[in-house]
C-alpha cells in the first residue's frame, strides 16, 4: 500500500567526508578502505558513507543511531547545511545537491522546514515572532505571516503564549515553538533532528504524541532523528539504523526488531533501556472493529472480517461490554446452516486486559490461544486490542530464549 | 647606542609624505570635525542651563526605566540615576565649568561617534572572517597599547593645533573596544540559533541583522561604553594639543601649579565620566 505514494526524497550514495583531503578520501573509500584506514592516512573522518534510502510523501522516516554515527550529519545533508562530498540527494525530481546557492535558499524557504534539538529560537523575539521567523525570512507581510504563525501556534497548542519571550517557557513549549515555525512554512519536508531528545521523559511521550495527531492531520514527509529505539518505534512509519556513518538496515519496526540485518543492529535492538516498561496502552491499536452480539448475525461478521482483512473480531453485548471472540471460519460454517446468532461459537473463555498491564504480565496470556488480546476499562467496555505481534516485538528486546520459545508455540497452534 | 635599524625614520618620511601628497584629505576631514564640534557645542550652548539639565535627567531617566518608564516599577529603578545626574550637572555648574563640560562632552560624542562609524564595521568583518580577524587583532593592540600622547604629534602635524588633532586622537585610541566586543559578540552568538537561520534559508544579510546583530547588541553596547569611558580619558590628554573642555582646565591648573584648578576641572571629568558610563550602561543593560 505504501507502493502507490510518490517518492518525495530519494538519497543515491550520500557520501559525506570532513577534512581536508576529501578527494584522496573518497578514492579511499570507493577502494573499500576502512573508516579508520582513511582516518590514518588522510586525516580525514567520513561522516556518512554512501547511504541510500527513499522517503515517500506522507512518512516518517526514523534515522536511528548512536551519538557519532553521522545520524545528524546525514540529515543537514538533506537540505544542505552540510555539504555532501559525493552523492545525490532528490527533492521531487531536483537533485539538491546541485542547486546554486539560490535555488538551495529557496528550496529551504519553501520545501523543508527543521527542527532542532536545541530549539535554535531566538531570545530576543516573542514567541509569535520566532514562529513567523520562516515566513519572515522568506518575504511574507506582516500581516499574512503573523496569521500563519498563530495558526501553526495553535496546531501545537500554544494559543495565549504568543507575547512571551522563549525564555519564560518550558523545554517542550519551546521545542512546541520550534515545531510551529516549521509547521508555519507549510513545506512538505519536515527535519526533525533529535527534536524531542533534550525534553523529559513525560514531555517527550507527550510531543510524539502530538506528532503523530498533526501527522494524521498534515500528511508531511518527516525525517525524524533519533537515539531512542523506543521513540523510532513509536513514531517511525519506517526505520533506517545507522552505525559509523553506514546505513545498516532499512524496514520497519517489526523487520528491525524480528530479522535484524547485522548483529549491531541486533546488539542495538537488544541493548534498548529494558527499564523502560510497555504497557497494553501503548501496544493496543483503538476503535478496533467489533461485531455487536445482537446485531450482527454471522453474515455481519463476516462482512467485517473482510473489511478489516482479520479473520478473528472481538465481540460485545448492547453495553458495549466484552464478550469473547469469533473465528471467521465459524461464520462460514453458521452461514451454510443460516444460523441467526452467533452465541453458539462465540469463544468467552479468553483473558483481557487493564491498559496499564506491562508486556511481561501479557506474554504469559498469549500463550494457548491465537487471538488478540482484549484492552478493556474497569467496566468490562473493551477499548482496544493488542495483537500477538507487537506483543512478541516486545518480547524480542528481552532475549532470544524466550522469543524461540515463543515462536514454538505458535507453530504449535 | 647606535641605532641599527631607524624605524622611526622610515615613520617621519612617510607620515611627510602622506602629509603633503593628500593635503586635500586632511583638509576635508579637519574641516568636518571642526564643522560637527563647532555646531554641535553652539546648539548645546544655545539652550539655556536649567532646559539642558532636565533634557539630560530625562534623557537618563528614559535610558534606565525604558518602556517602562511610567509605572512605579520604572521609577524605583530610574529615579537614583535621575537624582544622581541632576546633582552631579549642578555641581559642575556651581564649580563654573558649565562650558567646559559641555565642550568635552561634545568631543566625546563626536569622537565615539566616529570611533563606532569604523569600529563597528570593521568588528563585524572580523567575526566573520577569520583572516580579518587576524589581520585586524595586532592593529587593535597597537592602538591600545602605544602610549595615548605618541598619537598627538602626527595629529598636530596633520591638523596643527586644535579640537581636530584631539579628536583624531581620541578616535584612534578608544575605537578598539568597539571591534573587539562587536566581534566577540557576534562569535559568540549560539551555532544553533544561526543554524535555524540557515535552515529556513536565511541569507547572509538576513543572519546578520535578524540574528547576529539583535543577539551581540549587549555586547557591542558594553564595547561603545568602553569606547566613550576612553574617548573621555583622552579628550583630556588631547587638550596638550588645543582641544578645548575641561582638561584644557586642567592642563592650565598643571602648568600654573593650581591645586584650586586642577581639583575642580578633575572632579568635573570624574562626574561627567561616571553621568556617561552609567546612562550608556544602562542602555545596554535594559530589555
Amino acid at each position: 500500500m505504501a507502493d502507490e505514494r510518490e517518492i518525495r526524497l530519494k538519497v543515491e550514495d550520500l557520501t559525506l567526508i570532513f577534512g581536508k583531503k576529501k578527494e584522496e578520501a573518497l578514492k579511499l573509500l570507493n577502494q573499500g578502505a576502512s573508516k579508520s584506514e582513511i582516518l590514518k592516512k588522510t586525516k580525514c573522518t567520513v561522516g556518512v558513507n554512501k547511504a541510500s534510502f527513499e522517503i515517500k510523501e506522507g512518512e516518517i522516516f526514523v534515522i536511528m543511531g548512536l551519538s557519532g554515527s553521522g545520524k545528524s550529519t546525514l540529515i543537514r545533508c538533506l537540505n544542505r547545511l552540510n555539504d555532501p562530498t559525493a552523492g545525490k540527494v532528490f527533492f521531487k525530481d531536483h537533485d539538491i545537491t546541485r542547486d546554486t546557492n539560490k535555488q538551495l535558499l529557496q528550496t529551504r524557504r519553501t520545501e523543508m522546514s527543521m527542527v532542532f534539538q536545541k530549539f535554535g529560537l531566538l531570545p530576543h523575539r516573542t514567541i509569535l515572532e520566532n514562529a513567523a521567523f520562516g515566513l519572515e525570512i522568506r518575504g511574507e507581510n506582516k500581516v499574512e505571516r503573523e496569521e500563519r504563525a498563530k495558526q501553526a501556534l495553535k496546531t501545537v497548542g500554544l494559543e495565549g503564549y504568543e507575547d512571551q519571550l522563549p525564555a519564560n517557557l518550558s523545554g517542550g513549549m519551546q521545542q512546541r515553538v520550534g515545531l510551529a515555525r516549521a509547521l508555519a512554512n507549510d513545506s512538505d519536508v519536515l527535519l526533525m533532528d533529535e527534536a524531542f531528545s533534550a525534553l523529559d521523559p513525560l514531555i517527550k511521550s507527550d510531543m510524539q504524541d502530538e506528532l503523530l495527531q498533526i501527522q494524521n492531520k498534515l500528511h508531511k514527509t518527516i525525517v525524524f532523528i533519533t537515539h531512542d529505539l523506543d521513540e523510532a518505534m513509536k513514531v517511525g512509519d519506517r526505520i533506517a539504523i545507522m552505525k559509523d556513518g553506514v546505513v545498516e538496515q532499512i524496514g520497519t519496526a517489526e523487520e528491525i526488531l524480528t530479522d535484524p540485518a547485522s548483529d549491531y543492529v541486533k546488539a542495538f535492538v537488544e541493548k534498548v533501556d529494558r527499564k523502560t516498561i510497555i504497557t497494553a496502552e501503548t501496544l493496543m491499536f483503538d476503535r478496533p472493529t467489533i461485531v455487536r452480539f445482537k446485531k450482527d448475525g454471522p453474515k455481519g461478521a463476516i462482512r467485517k472480517m473482510r473489511e478489516a482483512g482479520v479473520d478473528v473480531l472481538p465481540v460485545e453485548d448492547d453495553q458495549e461490554k466484552f464478550l469473547g471472540y469469533v473465528w471467521l471460519k465459524d461464520m462460514l460454517k453458521l452461514e451454510k446452516e443460516k444460523a441467526k446468532t452467533i452465541e453458539t461459537v462465540l469463544h468467552t473463555e479468553v483473558p483481557s486486559v487493564y491498559k496499564h498491564y506491562k508486556v511481561e504480565e501479557m506474554l504469559p496470556l498469549i500463550t494457548g490461544h491465537n487471538h488478540p488480546l482484549a484492552v478493556v476499562d474497569e467496566e468490562g467496555k473493551l477499548i482496544g486490542l493488542v495483537t500477538q505481534t507487537s506483543l512478541i516485538i516486545e518480547s524480542t528486546r528481552y532475549s532470544d530464549k524466550e522469543m524461540d520459545k515463543l515462536i514454538d508455540k505458535a507453530n504449535e497452534l | 647606542m647606535e641605532k641599527i635599524l631607524p624605524i622611526g625614520e622610515y615613520i617621519e618620511e612617510g607620515i611627510n609624505s602622506l602629509e603633503q601628497n593628500l593635503s586635500f584629505l586632511w583638509r576635508a576631514i579637519d574641516d568636518g570635525i571642526s564643522w560637527a564640534v563647532e555646531n554641535l557645542n553652539d546648539l548645546f550652548l544655545s539652550i539655556p542651563f536649567i532646559g539642558l539639565l532636565l533634557l539630560i535627567a530625562i534623557a537618563a531617566y528614559y535610558a534606565k526605566a525604558g518602556k517602562k518608564s511610567f509605572t512605579k516599577a520604572g521609577f524605583k529603578n530610574a529615579y537614583g540615576l535621575t537624582v544622581f545626574v541632576i546633582l552631579g550637572l549642578l555641581l559642575i555648574y556651581a564649580m563654573g565649568y558649565w562650558e567646559e563640560a559641555i565642550q568635552t562632552t561634545t568631543l566625546v560624542l563626536v569622537s565615539t561617534l566616529i570611533a563606532l562609524v569604523f569600529g563597528i564595521p570593521f568588528g563585524i568583518w572580523a567575526a566573520k572572517n577569520n583572516t580579518a580577524n587576524a589581520i585586524i587583532r595586532p592593529i587593535l593592540d597597537f592602538m591600545q597599547t602605544m602610549p595615548a600622547f605618541v598619537y598627538l604629534i602626527p595629529a598636530i602635524f596633520f591638523f596643527s593645533v586644535g579640537n581636530t588633532p584631539g579628536v583624531i586622537a581620541t578616535v584612534i585610541f578608544s575605537l578598539p573596544p568597539s571591534v573587539r566586543l562587536t566581534n566577540l559578540g557576534i562569535r559568540n552568538v549560539p551555532g544553533d540559533v544561526i543554524e535555524a537561520g540557515r535552515a529556513f534559508g536565511a541569507n547572509e544579510n538576513q543572519i546578520l541583522f535578524k540574528i547576529q546583530l539583535p543577539l551581540a547588541m549587549p555586547t557591542i553596547l558594553a564595547g561603545i561604553n568602553q569606547v566613550i569611558l576612553l574617548a573621555l580619558s583622552m579628550v583630556v590628554i588631547a587638550s596638550m594639543v588645543g582641544a578645548k573642555g575641561l582638561g584644557a582646565i586642567v592642563y592650565q591648573g598643571i602648568q600654573q601649579n593650581d591645586i584650586a584648578k586642577g581639583f575642580e576641572s578633575g572632579l568635573g571629568i570624574v562626574v561627567l565620566a561616571m553621568i556617561l558610563d552609567r546612562i550608556s550602561q544602562s542602555i545596554g543593560s535594559k530589555k
